[in-house]
């Protein structure tokens, strides 16, 4: 199956029950699966005006308890910025899916681009931290939707799948597991009596447990600055409060969400740093100047966002340079290099989109860097 | 003398008395409006528990804060898509959203228009007072002709819409109008509409003395309210192609549209009996 059918499998095995979706190239297979498999599962699927309304039905299912999602591409993924910062700012579970193409605008709507992974994590205003998983396969679909579905419950933020028009459209095999309830994380529940119950009252770990529409408690939750109770509260110090916890329930947690894929990294003087379909051909272009003798390896990304700080910046003691390739002018290089902090060479291979790297590009990189 | 006897407020159960006082300006229409629709909920006998409340952003939106049921806050036009999650993910629910004229028609008028083509079973209370207020008294898409506003110093040059004629033609199926000081009826449409399958609108129009009623020489919230009694013109029934509000003409009120057609979660419950018809 395709990348995008695989997406909708994992996310009906993750026990998502609701997709509100607007159709977009190259992620409509998505939508497409899903019309079809949630009625076989009781789920409900509806298609949106647009993808503004998308986003808000997304949300609106998860505050009646089921798990949902929706998926889009480019022009769609910035139509639901908005909506994504209501999510962020309810702390509502629910994933999110951009199989990229080329921008900017419409850009070339069939072929393959990394252009949206900066708008992934800042493209909603305001500060606040994202949590974004990057698929390199289509079995990558199906294993990090529920990834991305259980992230989103644990920690009650909207999750994204940062796929790509090449590993969407790219058909392979798929196993689909038998998932165990245990497998699947469900969101953090109140035990209080109504009249006790703080939407926003969270303890150590930061996230607060959540109430559903309909079950007594008479919650009130708001897209502006609130308090615990969730009532708006127009201070600099609520603001400091809560910006603080959303941001910090993240970073605090990097450890446990974080994922990466590490290749030949042990003793290598050069690192590929790349994610999505490009670390598929750079993982060819490492093991061809490994060939040559060039001690190379492969960092993976698979959680982009939170950024894994912390790997690259031991990284960079170790190695003489770093290598990006993407399929953008330049974008994930930015937090590669911040994190190298001049102790390492960063070296970007940009591609603009409409295609995927030639491994002779990122080797030539690679050879660069060793010297 | 005889002291008379205490009316019980029964208003204040269902309102978030610790947020108190609210901050909307003296003589504005949406506190009486929300009066009315708290009565509602009481008259109609729905369990308050099982109600959600959504609103969008301006003076309308905060009305989700004040009203103790579950309540969502949400973004500026969107509180109609998130209503849409919410009664489609659990059909149980009783969903209304309590909104504004420039929330609903203008930022949300795309989603307005769907989500009575669908007929997702929700009540809508559009609360209309000719402007934007929150932002400062801006005009939108309800200021009548010639209205001054801050953003039409010389007079608005936009037609309105007729916003009943606009959602009947949409697929409403239940589609009304009353003003803030037709108190009774107003309820009596609310609690008709909450229990009734189906995408309700009501429209509701109130004063906003502070800036409408200001730039337009209306006087003060008692003076539009004294102007709705005289120009109100009950017309159950009229067809809503007729009931535009037009400079100098009545206003018509009254019920215009009340019918059945299946709504979307009926239409849902048959795509899972099919496909898992399909499935054996």
């Amino acid at each position: 199956m395709n990348g995008d059918v695989a997406c909708a499998e994992g996310a009906v095995s993750a026990g998502c029950r609701f997709f509100a979706g607007y159709p977009i190239t190259p992620a409509t297979e998505v939508a497409e699966r899903m019309s079809e498999r949630l009625p076989e599962v009781g789920g409900v699927y509806v298609q949106m005006e647009d993808e503004i309304a998308s986003m808000n039905a997304v949300l609106g299912a998860s505050w009646a308890g089921l798990k949902s999602m929706t998926a889009t591409s480019g022009p769609g993924f910035s139509l639901m910025m908005e909506n994504l910062g209501l999510g962020v700012m309810l702390e509502t579970p629910c994933v999110l899916v951009n199989v990229q193409r080329a921008g900017p605008s419409t850009g070339l709507p069939t072929l393959v681009a990394q252009g949206d992974m900066m708008q992934a994590r800042w493209g909603s205003h305001g500060s606040y931290e994202i949590i974004a998983l990057v698929p390199s396969s289509p079995q990558d679909m199906f294993d990090l939707t529920i990834t991305a579905f259980n992230l989103s419950e644990r920690y009650r933020v909207p999750v994204l799948i940062m796929a790509d028009e090449a590993v969407g459209h790219m058909s392979e095999k798929v196993v689909i597991p038998g998932i165990a309830p245990q497998d699947l994380i469900v969101r953090p529940r109140p035990k209080h009596r109504a009249g006790r119950y703080l939407p926003y009252e969270a303890d150590g770990d930061l996230v607060p447990p959540m109430a559903i529409a309909g079950e007594g408690y008479r919650f009130h939750v708001t897209g502006l600055t609130h308090d615990e109770r969730g009532y708006p509260t127009m201070t600099a110090e609520a603001q400091d409060r809560l910006v603080r916890r959303l941001t910090d329930k993240i970073r605090l947690n990097i450890d446990d969400i974080l994922r990466y894929e590490e290749i030949a990294t042990e003793d290598a003087e050069v690192v590929v740093c790349a994610y999505g379909i490009t670390a598929r051909i750079a993982r060819l272009a490492v093991q061809q100047a490994r060939g040559e003798g060039i001690r190379a390896g492969l960092l993976r990304l698979v959680v982009v966002w939170p950024f894994a700080e912390n790997r690259i910046r031991e990284l960079a003691r170790q190695v003489r340079g770093f290598v990006v390739p993407e399929i953008n002018y330049g974008q994930i290089v930015l937090e590669v290099e911040r994190c190298a902090g001049g102790k390492a060479r960063t070296l970007l291979v940009p591609h603009m989109g409409g295609g995927v790297h030639e491994p002779q590009t990122i080797l030539e990189a690679i050879r660069e860097a060793a010297q | 003398m005889t002291t008379p006897a205490k009316v019980e407020n029964t208003v204040d159960s269902l309102l978030r008395l610790d947020r108190m006082p609210h901050i909307w300006c003296p003589g504005c229409g949406i506190g009486p409006a929300v009066g009315c629709f708290i009565r509602a909920i009481e008259s109609s006998g729905l369990d308050p528990d099982k109600i959600a409340l959504v609103s969008g952003i301006g003076c309308t939106g905060r009305v989700a804060g004040y009203v103790k049921l579950d309540s969502f806050h949400t973004t500026h036009g969107r509180a109609l898509p998130f209503a849409t999650g919410l009664n489609l993910a659990n059909p149980e629910l009783n969903v209304v959203v309590f909104s504004g004229d420039g929330d609903l028609l203008a930022i949300g008028g795309n989603h307005l228009i769907h989500a009575a083509r669908r007929n997702i079973d929700m009540t809508v209370i559009c609360l209309n007072n000719f402007n934007y207020g929150m932002t400062g008294g801006q005009m939108g898409p309800t200021t009548p002709l010639d209205a001054r506003s801050n953003t039409s110093p010389y007079g608005n040059v936009e037609p309105p819409f007729n916003v009943p004629y606009l959602v009947a033609a949409a697929g409403a199926t239940y589609v009304a109008r009353w003003t803030v000081i037709h108190a009774r009826p107003l309820e009596w449409a609310i609690a008709e509409a909450l229990t009734k399958p189906g995408f309700s609108f009501i429209e509701v129009l109130g004063p906003c003395p502070t800036l409408y009623g200001r730039m337009n020489k209306m006087g003060r919230g008692l003076d539009s309210l004294h102007q709705y009694r005289e120009k109100s013109v009950v017309r159950d029934g009229a067809d809503p192609r007729d009931v535009a509000i037009v400079n100098d003409g009545p206003i018509i009120v009254g019920k215009f549209v009340d019918i059945d057609r299946p709504t979307f979660a009926d239409r849902c419950k048959l795509v899972v009996e099919r496909a898992q018809k399909k499935g054996k």
